[in-house]
């Protein structure tokens, strides 16, 4: 089975959606769970609504990872964007703090969601997030 | 895509749709208040049976609806989150707070037909 990339350019509410329902997609592809897909869609929701929200454009790029020879998989979400950045992505990540109009919970969320979970971000030249969930039939 | 809202009896009924976006829940806020006002409705039900992601913009909206809807004088009840979405916001550290849930249409139906007043 070929193994599958999406990219999604979000810069609306919709493309949120287009993100989180590729993401699922994908998930249940690679031999997810229900429970573990829909914790992908959630954090790849959290991630691509925090581009729209603070950079206002950016791209979700999702992939299946393949892991050793009889194992299932994993799914692989790339959140970038050049937008504003963050100042304290210490801050950021700590729950409840919020810029936006959320409830705060966005990237610390997503991280609690996924199994693996890396951000870099610079001021000024953007924010690029890596997670991984590993999925376990 | 608007959010079908049906009354019945003194309660209007929305369903929420597997593809909600931000801004359809800001118009199923703004849409829901506004038929309280025009059909006196005591009690509001959300089904999120079809709904596939719960994060925290959607959380929020539901919160906010139920506290709005409270304020003009209507029990909100938010029914048939299924079980993987129940985990995913548990995950995610959501809490519906003081929001009413039951499992689905017909105990949602059951419950504000119990509300002291009904």
């Amino acid at each position: 089975m070929p193994l599958g990339r999406i990219r999604i350019v979000v810069s609306t509410d919709g493309d949120i959606v287009v993100a989180r329902l590729a993401g699922r997609e994908l998930a249940m592809q690679v031999g997810c769970t229900a429970t573990d897909a829909t914790l992908v869609a959630t954090a790849i929701s959290e991630v691509a609504r925090n581009i729209v929200s603070h950079a206002g454009k950016g791209e979700v790029l999702i992939r299946a990872v393949p892991v050793g020879a009889n194992a299932q998989g994993a799914i692989e979400v790339v959140a970038r964007d050049e937008g504003p950045g963050i100042v304290d992505v210490e801050r950021a990540m700590q729950d409840g703090y919020s810029t936006g109009h959320g409830l705060g919970l966005g990237l610390p969320g997503a991280r609690r969601l996924m199994d693996e979970f890396e951000i870099v971000s610079e001021v000024g030249i953007g924010t690029t997030v890596v997670m991984r969930k590993w999925c376990t039939p | 895509m608007a959010v079908p809202i049906l009354k019945q009896g003194d309660y209007l009924i929305a369903t929420i749709q597997p593809e909600m976006t931000d801004s359809d829940a800001v118009h199923l806020r703004d849409d829901l208040m506004r038929r309280i006002g025009v059909y006196r409705s005591r009690g509001v039900i959300v089904d999120i049976t079809s709904l596939d992601v719960m994060d925290s913009f959607a959380a929020r909206s539901l919160r906010t609806i139920a506290h709005m809807a409270l304020l003009r004088g209507a029990d909100t009840v938010v029914v048939g989150m299924q079980p993987e979405v129940a985990f995913a916001m548990v995950q995610l550290g959501l809490r519906f707070e003081d929001v009413h849930t039951a499992l689905d249409l017909e105990e949602g139906l059951a419950f504000l037909d119990l509300r002291p007043g009904a």
